[in-house]
């Protein structure tokens, strides 16, 4: 069973293979995604997080969501040398943290819902688990320069994949220590992690440090990753091969 | 007050101390990003004028060898192509290409300093395990696809219309 919609200004897709899956429980999926939209949309001037940057809320009043988030942006900040930092002349966006957390929040309520197979995908970003007719689920890499066309095609179970780019959508993500200077030698990173909360905080981290962000998922342990640059050539970390599919 | 004369002092230092360590290591990672570049680039500035940039040509041991830069859709000949040696300003670097079933299968490294200090340090951060190729389009089946989120109004719209369209 499977169902897309357009929430958090993206299509959202939830696939569940177990039979006994039901329309409700694909919908209580998408409820959750609109709950976490009303709360840190940075779009929405009603939003927690909009009402907190225009001083109309004391970060103690925002509940605990929001805090946790806080907390976890922090800690990803630190880990990432100062490169993740949600804060931007003073307006804090966190929505490079949030999109990970909320589809692996998601998957994890399936997953105690009983659920085995499936997958959640935000905008790219993907919480995979089980596998889809005993076979690992098929994910591809798609070509920032043509996206018709996938550049490599992941075979993967029970891990979370989340590419940081600029291809589409235009410059969303910027280096803290050098925000004018837009990052154009990367097109995009992908990156492979135990779950995709860790894979997409890290992707968008890595991003930021242009070429050298390969670098720094190739020291992660747990963690594999795919670099495609303007000049069309792809780098990869020295384990990223064993995800590939052979066909 | 003699003591937080000395507290004093010793922040300074390690503040100082903190900052150079940083533009050291910054500095030298931030040397460290044309390694991935250098072997992808023709026109590298940090090709030498005398040695051909390690992709323009093949001067190993097969002739006509195509640049793997071109398009990735070119079919490239079956075999293991040598560049030659490029300076990479922190050191000369030598690259192999291997070619099999028409694509880019993997790219070496034939020669890679280590020889100085820096170089070392560069080596440390840059790991000579990754591996470099020319993208290309696979025509395997996918369930779920990863890219960059597209969220333009006019995809959106278009996207919108899609699903309107494809839901029975």
């Amino acid at each position: 069973m499977r169902e897309t919609r357009l929430l958090m200004g993206m299509p959202i897709t939830v696939e569940v293979r177990d039979p006994r899956a039901t329309r409700d429980d694909l919908a209580a999926v998408f409820a959750y995604f609109t709950s976490v939209d009303e709360t840190f949309s940075t779009y929405k001037a009603t939003s927690v997080i909009s009402r907190l940057n225009r001083g109309e809320l004391a970060l103690e009043d925002c509940g605990e969501e929001v805090r946790t988030i806080f907390a976890l942006a922090e800690q990803t900040r630190r880990e990432t040398h100062g490169y993740f930092d949600i804060t931007r002349d003073g307006i804090r966006d966190p929505s490079g943290i949030v999109k990970g957390w909320a589809i692996h929040n998601a998957a994890r309520r399936l997953r105690e819902a009983g659920y085995r197979d499936f997958y959640v995908d935000a905008g790219g970003d993907i919480a995979v688990s089980g596998t889809k007719d005993g076979a690992p689920w098929r994910v591809g890499i798609r070509n920032p320069l043509n996206r018709q066309q996938n550049v490599k095609v992941l075979a993967v179970t029970d891990r979370g994949v989340a590419t940081s780019g600029t291809a589409i959508r235009g410059q969303h993500i910027y280096n803290p220590h050098d925000p004018d200077t837009p990052l154009l030698d990367v097109l995009s990173l992908t990156v492979i992690g135990p779950n995709v909360y860790e894979a997409d905080r890290f992707a968008t981290a890595a991003f930021a440090m242009g070429q050298r962000g390969i670098h720094f998922i190739e020291e992660l342990p747990g963690f594999e990753g795919y670099l495609i640059d303007a000049r069309a050539r792809a780098t990869s970390t020295s384990g990223f091969e064993r995800y590939v599919l052979r066909v | 007050m003699n003591t937080l004369a000395v507290k004093k002092l010793a922040v300074s230092v390690l503040i100082v101390g903190t900052f150079i360590l940083y533009a050291l290591l910054h500095n030298s990672r931030s040397s460290a990003a044309p390694v991935a570049l250098v072997p992808a680039t023709p026109t590298s500035p940090g090709a030498a004028a005398d040695t051909p940039a390690a992709t323009d040509t093949g001067t190993g041991n097969a002739t006509a060898a195509p640049s793997p830069t071109d398009t990735p859709s070119t079919r490239y000949k079956n075999g293991t192509y040598t560049g030659g040696v490029a300076d990479a300003q922190w050191g000369l670097v030598q690259i192999k290409a291997i070619i099999k079933n028409g694509k880019i299968a993997d790219v070496q490294w034939v020669q890679y300093p280590s020889d100085r200090e820096r170089s070392v340090f560069i080596n440390s951060i840059a790991d000579p395990q990754l591996t470099q190729e020319a993208i290309q389009a696979q025509s395997a089946q996918v369930d779920i696809v990863t890219g960059a989120t597209d969220s333009s109004f006019a995809f959106m719209q278009s996207l919108t219309d899609a699903l309107s369209q494809a839901q029975a």
